[in-house]
């Protein structure tokens, strides 16, 4: 199989990544470092070209220029080491509507070529409390049960690195709770997480470091202290309240423009 | 990747497609339904005033219904597809370390045997119509084979739909012109009483010299030309199918 990467804290390493479609330039030069085993968010408004970075990280979408590695294997030349290695999930949860929880996850793991695989999707139900929900059509779960079981697929086979794209657009306050819960404790675990979001509060809840895209460059990348800090205090009306990521977020798309 | 991971994937891809359709039986239902009804009206209502010779109408008539019921079948592979394209689960397979093509062969070789189920469903009704045919072993695999080889062809044809189809009305639509060229041909009807250019074109089709091919290895006779003609119209409708889907999916993945 596939030779271990070099040991590196570094997951993801992007450099001067472009992309255009036609005459629109979605990416103009993005420049990206993730740690192994943290969450880095990467926020930006609709049609920043978040979902374009992500493609291009799990080897859907080809770039126009720039490199990318993703666990130490480029996006480019080595796009099956690179797939043996991610997993990505999508903006709508990609579940087989009409086979059942435990059907989508055994296929997943058939796929992955996994020892057991209906042994591996016993434990994902398990730990995802997916078990009274196993053996009904995925069609019939709620939104939170479907990123549940999606993010149950994801995890199959050990990927070292997961991409999550938007996990939570679209779901109910409690349904984001469970899936932000899930989020940490899969990177408590060890595993590297991209997330892109367009809520402020998730990456703010979330994220080890938050990476803001925008005119298709990274504008700020920091811990949440950090970006704090990139404000300046004297802009700040009221002194004695810190700058949500909210504020810090407004302010650097408008200095931007 | 190896041949046998892409054996494997492609099973597994193939055995979850077939779920699917033994979840929703009425997409092998409905594949048969419209065929048989035409089969009913013609032989039943207008057959008695078309006249096809010694034959009986439901012997002439059957191999031109067959066509129609692949041609109808095959959407449900694009429908299918599209599914997959517009749930996600498309984007999530071909971001996996899997033999990336073992999706698009996965629900090929489901529209083969979905197809096969409503075949023997129409021919079913044919031999309650009085559908008779002495063929031997040998012709009956003649006549699966053109069958399946005309499914293969139209299959990959319907791929390309399936990838690239941003409604679902944009995915069945694509499949009327193929239901309604067997009424242009030898299906329904003698060529020689068409107006001459109809005529001329329903001779040129490939579903005339297809449909004389079947007719003749179901009625013992030789195929002649015909065959040749039919298999060679089959090949290549497949290659070309195949070539085409191919870009276009190469062109969705990169």
């Amino acid at each position: 199989m596939t030779t271990s990467p070099p040991l590196t804290a570094t997951a993801i390493a992007v450099a001067g990544l472009t992309k255009s479609y036609g005459d629109q330039r979605v990416l103009d030069g993005v420049d990206l470092t993730v740690r192994s085993g943290s969450i880095h968010a990467l926020l930006g408004s609709n049609g920043a070209g978040k979902t374009t970075v992500v493609r291009i990280l799990s080897t859907l979408l080809k770039a126009d220029g720039g490199t990318a590695t993703v666990a130490g294997h480029d996006v480019a030349t080595q796009p099956a080491e690179v797939r043996a290695a991610i997993s990505l999930t999508g903006q709508f949860a990609a579940v087989d509507d009409i086979l059942t929880g435990r059907e989508n996850l055994v296929l997943i793991a058939k796929l992955r070529h996994v020892d057991d695989p209906r042994g591996v999707a016993d434990q994902l139900l398990t730990r995802f409390d997916l078990v009274d929900a196993a053996d009904r059509r995925a069609a019939t779960y709620s939104g939170g049960m479907r990123r549940r079981l999606d993010i149950a697929m994801s995890l199959i086979g050990d990927p070292s690195v997961l991409f999550l794209d938007e996990p939570t657009t679209g779901l109910d306050p409690q349904a984001r709770l469970e899936v932000w819960r899930t989020i940490a404790e899969l990177a408590a675990g060890g595993t590297t997480v991209l997330l892109t979001t367009q809520y402020l509060d998730e990456a703010e809840h979330l994220a080890d470091r938050i990476a803001i895209l925008h005119g298709g460059r990274i504008i700020a990348d920091g811990t949440f202290a950090d970006l704090q800090a990139l404000l300046p205090p004297t802009e700040v009306e009221y002194v004695e309240k810190k700058p949500t990521l909210e504020d810090v977020f407004l302010a650097l798309v408008r200095h931007e423009q | 990747m190896t041949t046998t991971a892409h054996l494997s994937d492609t099973t597994t891809l193939l055995g979850r497609s077939l779920r699917h359709i033994s979840r929703s039986p009425d997409t092998i239902i409905t594949t048969a339904i419209t065929p048989i009804a035409m089969l009913l009206l013609f032989v039943y209502v207008l057959g008695g005033s078309i006249s096809v010779g010694q034959e009986s109408y439901v012997n002439y008539l059957l191999p031109g219904i067959l066509l129609i019921t692949i041609a109808s079948g095959i959407s449900y592979t694009a429908f299918r597809l599209f599914t997959d394209v517009s749930t996600g689960l498309f984007e999530r397979l071909q971001s996996m370390p899997i033999t990336r093509s073992a999706v698009l062969w996965g629900h090929v070789l489901t529209s083969l045997v979905a197809n096969a189920v409503s075949l023997v469903l129409v021919v079913l009704v044919g031999l309650l119509m009085g559908f008779r045919s002495g063929a031997g072993v040998v012709a009956w695999l003649g006549v699966v084979g053109l069958l399946a080889l005309f499914t293969l062809a139209l299959t990959w044809l319907a791929v390309i739909p399936g990838l690239t189809a941003t409604s679902i009305d944009g995915v069945s639509g694509f499949s009327y012109p193929l239901i309604f060229l067997p009424f242009v041909s030898s299906a329904f009807v003698p060529t020689d009483g068409m107006p001459t250019a109809v005529g001329w074109f329903a001779e040129h089709q490939p579903v005339t010299s297809i449909v004389n091919t079947l007719r003749n290895l179901l009625a013992e006779q030789p195929v002649g030309d015909d065959g040749w003609i039919a298999l060679a119209w089959c090949v290549g409708l497949l290659l070309v199918a195949y070539a085409l889907a191919m870009r276009t999916y190469r062109r969705r993945i990169s």
